[in-house]
């Protein structure tokens, strides 16, 4: 295995914040020694990564990668390639594949794809219940056997709280965690984008916030009964945040995500009926966005996600309701992130936190830290480096970003998985 | 985000597409009421027609069923001499499974000059606009819930005939908000016409939220509603509304917003009573309002043809 060194970038204290100028030495995929190389160290492949950040890889906990089944859109090789261009070295991946993620053989054959296209680290989540469907349990016990840590029913709807709580109990028989991405199927009804003033003008229907409110609720008080680990992924509404950071206080089992996109971005992304923000949930308002931020800041929500849906382009030329939503995440994750801290609104070390530990706690993993004999799963970036979001830099499949011919500060130089470069930025700095 | 405005007028100002009210001024909307005046005459003549439109094609592209919006588009494009063509594309070609794109692309390759777009969905007339060749106008019919643009111009030039200006007016907009373009392009051509207070009467079911934001007054009581209006626009309630919990009988929604001679008389004595049609008579307006002399109702489908033909002319002109 190859020995790598990575000299004088900036190592973050995630205690008190502070940085240092620190060198990394790798070897055997784990992080060997920081600062002095050990006795007789002689590196295979040295990086002068001056001025750079060196950040544990990023954790993605909502990732669409769209095979099997949709590879018109994407493929497992094409977005692990996408994520490693975005720092991120370990990515779940959504269940809402055809057919979906309901069997060890389907969990297999993401496995097996991911670790063909040696990009990374994949973790497959499972379907909680039977195709998705809303309506019988998936077998958990097989999709356990199958090394699957976590289960989740995507964006499809559970069909009613009598289901949710069976799910609930069973996923907890096997120490599942359960993703739940919070919409009550009901009061969201045909709506596609926010309930608000810009809905009520260009005549779409909404989904009131409290179809979020109410699907938290609803979940919180089943584990409040049942106790199972519950991670409610993707949340719009700051309102939700509160409910689960106050559960958390409480003691119970739950943590939470916003996607980056989601603290940047408010109803009014759709005027024009602009099918590049249709997503779901949708863009709320300032309030909300605001909200979410100041609960990331917090540490009332643990993670910030991608939330990645790529989309080929005619999922998106259609009238605006009958667009797919979803927005391709990966390689502006750290750039949306990075801006929040520019503007004031995080420290550098919260914004790396919720890449890196906070999502690996949520997942119980070992990676997303920094630590001698810990798994060597890093990103280097620079944060003041500049890039456009264009045809020259994309690599993900799906052009479906709002952000498109943007200039984004904070840019991924190199990322390395079990201590192998798995990305290299070809622009020479 | 994309921008509206660029969409729907070039560089010069002048109408490309029209495809909403939002946007348009006072200056706007007047030039396009001037312009549907000197087609009043055309309808007296013996021969009903004008050569402004000759030897362009007019497609009416309705994706969603429609008698009177369709014919009276037709009217207006064949007394502008225009050669029109009529498809019903709900029973058409996308039930057959091509995207709308492909139904657009398909049109535009037999040379046609306008489309007159109809469809379910809010925005689809923007999306059309966004996508076609640039010669081709796009003019909106009616999308979802969203606008229909030359049913509010009707409704104004209506107001325009009987009221002196509109600054001094009060109007009330009674019924189901929630689900009407017809209202949406109501409350921006009359904010933009600069009228005094314009009011949405109905029950919260059917007001959407934050509806204050669109300059309005909400009411839910309809005599409070009604008091010292100067114009009554009464929208038509479709029967399905009695089905997902948002109204729970015709019955009732008659005793509560049905316009009666008795409710009436809460408004000004002079007021205007108005509605896109059809009428559901005993459902949301009785027959003796209806009928009455209060009414212009049937003055409003003859100003749909000259409001058409001035929205058809003044679209063509900015593609040539």
């Amino acid at each position: 295995m190859t020995k790598l060194s990575l000299l004088n970038g900036r190592l973050l204290d995630a205690g008190d914040g502070t940085s240092s100028t620190s060198d990394v030495f790798i070897a055997e995929g784990r992080v060997v020694a920081l600062r002095q190389p050990p006795d007789g160290f002689v590196a295979d492949q040295v990086f002068n990564v001056k001025g750079a950040v060196v950040s544990p890889g990023f954790i993605d906990l909502s990732v669409h990668l769209r095979e099997p089944g949709f590879e018109h859109k994407a493929t497992i090789a094409s977005e692990s390639n996408a994520a490693v261009k975005g720092g991120v070295t370990t990515l779940c991946c959504s269940p809402e594949t055809a057919p979906p993620c309901d069997t060890p053989a389907v969990i297999e054959l993401i496995r097996e794809k991911a670790e063909l296209a040696a990009r990374s680290k994949v973790i497959p989540i499972g379907a909680l219940t039977q195709g998705l469907q809303g309506e019988s349990l998936s077998e958990m016990y097989a999709l356990k056997g199958a090394g699957c840590q976590v289960v989740s029913n995507g964006m499809r709807a559970v069909a009613n709280p009598l289901i949710w709580r069976r799910a609930l109990e069973y996923a907890a028989t096997y120490d599942l965690l359960v993703v739940v991405r919070p919409m009550d199927p009901w009061l969201a009804g045909s709506g596609t984008v926010h309930e608000g003033s810009v809905a009520t003008r260009l005549g779409l229907p909404g989904i009131p916030p409290s179809a979020e409110t109410v699907a938290v609720a609803q979940i919180l008080a089943l584990v409040e009964e049942i106790g199972t680990r519950v991670h409610f992924s993707c949340l719009s509404t700051c309102r939700a945040a509160a409910m689960i950071g106050a559960a958390r206080r409480n003691g119970l089992p739950v943590s939470s995500d916003v996607a980056a996109h989601s603290l940047h971005l408010t109803e009014e992304a759709i005027e024009g009926f602009d099918p590049i923000a249709h997503v779901l949930p949708p863009f709320r308002t300032f309030a909300d966005r605001d909200g979410l931020r100041q609960a990331v800041a917090d540490g009332m929500i643990q993670a910030i996600c991608s939330d990645h849906q790529p989309h080929e382009e005619d999922a998106k030329a259609d009238v605006f309701a009958a667009t797919e939503p979803g927005i391709s995440g990966l390689e502006t994750l750290l750039s949306l992130t990075l801006d929040l801290v520019d503007k004031g609104r995080l420290s550098l070390v919260r914004a790396l936190t919720c890449l890196t530990s906070g999502p690996a706690s949520v997942l119980g993993i070992e990676t997303g830290r920094i630590v001698v004999g810990g798994v060597a799963d890093l990103c280097v970036f620079d944060p003041r480096a500049n890039w456009q979001v264009g045809e020259q830099t994309w690599i993900s499949r799906g052009r479906n970003t709002p952000f498109w011919g943007e200039t984004m500060r904070g840019k991924v130089l190199l990322t390395l998985v079990n201590g192998k470069v798995v990305y290299r930025d070809s622009d020479p700095r | 985000m994309i921008s509206v405005r660029d969409l729907q007028l070039d560089e010069q100002g002048r109408l490309r597409h029209f495809l909403t009210v939002e946007g348009l001024n006072s200056e706007w909307l007047h030039r396009i009421m001037d312009t549907a005046e000197t087609f009043g005459s055309v309808r007296e003549r013996q021969v009903k027609k004008v050569p402004l439109l000759r030897g362009k094609t007019v497609v009416n592209l309705f994706f969603e069923t429609s008698t009177r919006t369709r014919t009276t588009f037709e009217l207006a494009a064949k007394r502008l001499s225009a050669d029109v063509l009529n498809i019903n594309v709900a029973v058409s070609a996308t039930a057959k499974g091509e995207t709308l794109l492909d139904t657009i692309r398909n049109l535009e390759a037999m040379s046609v000059d306008m489309f007159v777009v109809r469809h379910a969905g809010s925005g689809a007339a923007h999306f059309i606009a966004r996508h076609v060749a640039p010669h081709i106008s796009v003019i909106n019919a009616g999308d979802g819930r969203h606008a229909h643009p030359t049913q509010a111009l009707l409704d104004m030039f209506t107001i325009r005939r009987h009221k002196p200006e509109f600054g001094p007016l009060k109007v009330a907009i009674v019924g189901d908000i929630l689900h009407s373009r017809v209202a949406r392009s109501q409350i921006h051509a009359l904010k933009a016409l600069g009228v005094t207070e314009v009011r949405v009467v109905a029950p919260r079911t059917l007001l959407p939220v934050a509806v204050e934001s669109l300059g309005v007054k909400p009411f839910c009581d309809l005599d409070r509603g009604l008091e010292d209006v100067d114009v009554i626009i009464m929208l038509r309630l479709q029967k399905e509304r009695m089905e997902g919990a948002l109204l729970p009988s015709e019955r009732e929604y008659y005793r509560c917003y049905g316009l009666t001679s008795k409710r009436l008389a809460k408004a000004k004595p002079d007021v205007l009573v108005m509605h896109p049609g059809p009428i559901n008579r005993g459902v949301e307006i009785s027959s003796a309002v209806a009928d009455g002399r209060h009414s212009v109702i049937l003055e409003q489908v003859g100003h749909g043809i000259a409001i058409r033909m001035a929205v058809m002319v003044l679209a063509m002109r900015s593609g040539q």
